[in-house]
């Protein structure tokens, strides 16, 4: 084990600006990407169903 | 599928990948969080401090495994792109753009992490390395390809144009790989070799591969799920899509 207490854990040896500031815009980055994915998804199938509105009313 | 052959250009059209894709999805998915998990586990608690960089080092964890995939998606990237612009496939150039914001995105990682541990290894965030350079480039190279494509209102000519961008940035590709060897660079040469055995502890060695594997689960997953939109958003018009259950209402 590294860590002698939690607050050793993040201060990461004197580097937990760097170290943090790593990991956190790398999770940050993902958990963004994911959300836009989601939200991406959403509208697709919204454009799915108003084409197939417009289709139902001219038929 | 008789015989128990598997016709793969089966999958070849929009109209079945769409399925397939969506089961697909969830094991990369699951796959992405457990080896994300065990990666992290060893990145912290496994790896020992590094004898010259402290702590600071463990930047590499996810440092090494981003650049590596913003090279390697990039690649794949051009690789579909180009089939697309062979044969005129629409899947492939659907595949293309799917897999271009994730890259980008990896690209963007290996920039800001190496910058992070940049400055507490050389006293600089940036400085124009052949290396470093070469990786922005690179950033550019996906965004360019992004807002060329968006740019052109046919996306079937778009995907033309921008897959003749992406060839021809796969040239940066091998600048960034062997740019360390070519010029006299403050970047440290690769960290892994097939040739040699890894510079490293065997731990720190284990974790850089854990986070690459959970990287490339979290891109194919990603990927999938972005062609799956792509598909829907680009065949709204369709039969198929408008027959698929979640477009019920």
């Amino acid at each position: 084990m590294n860590w002698g207490s939690t607050a050793d854990f993040f201060a990461m040896g004197g580097y937990g600006f760097y170290v943090w500031g790593s990991y956190l815009v790398t999770a940050a980055c993902i958990a963004g990407e994911v959300l836009f994915l989601r939200a991406r998804r959403g509208d697709a199938l919204r454009q799915v169903r108003a084409e197939k509105g417009r289709n139902e009313t001219a038929a | 599928m008789t015989n128990g052959v598997i016709h793969w250009f089966r999958f070849a059209s929009p109209q079945s990948f769409y399925p397939l894709a969506g089961r697909m999805l969830p094991w990369f998915a699951v796959l992405a969080a457990l080896l994300a998990a065990a990666g992290l586990w060893i990145a912290f608690f496994v790896a020992p401090t590094d004898a010259q960089q402290g702590e600071s080092y463990r930047i590499i964890f996810i440092h090494v495994p981003a650049s590596w995939m913003s090279m390697f998606l990039y690649v794949v990237m051009a690789g579909w792109a180009g089939f697309g612009l062979a044969f005129n496939t629409r899947l492939s150039s659907m595949m293309a753009h799917a897999i271009a914001p994730t890259g980008a995105l990896f690209a963007f990682l290996s920039l800001w992490t190496g910058a992070l541990w940049g400055r507490p290894t050389w006293g600089a965030y940036w400085v124009w390395d052949a290396r470093l350079t070469s990786e922005l480039v690179l950033f550019f190279l996906y965004l360019g390809y992004m807002a060329l494509h968006a740019a052109i209102d046919d996306p079937r000519r778009g995907d033309r144009a921008s897959a003749v961008l992406a060839l021809v940035g796969v040239i940066n590709v091998p600048i960034i790989y062997f740019s360390v060897q070519w010029w006299n660079t403050l970047h440290q040469g690769a960290s892994v070799s097939i040739t040699r055995a890894p510079s490293m502890a065997a731990t720190m060695f284990a974790g850089m591969l854990v986070m690459a594997l959970a990287f490339w689960m979290y891109s194919i997953a990603a990927t999938l799920g972005r062609a799956r939109a792509i598909m829907l958003e680009r065949e709204a018009h369709m039969q198929w899509t408008q027959d698929l259950k979640e477009a019920a209402r």
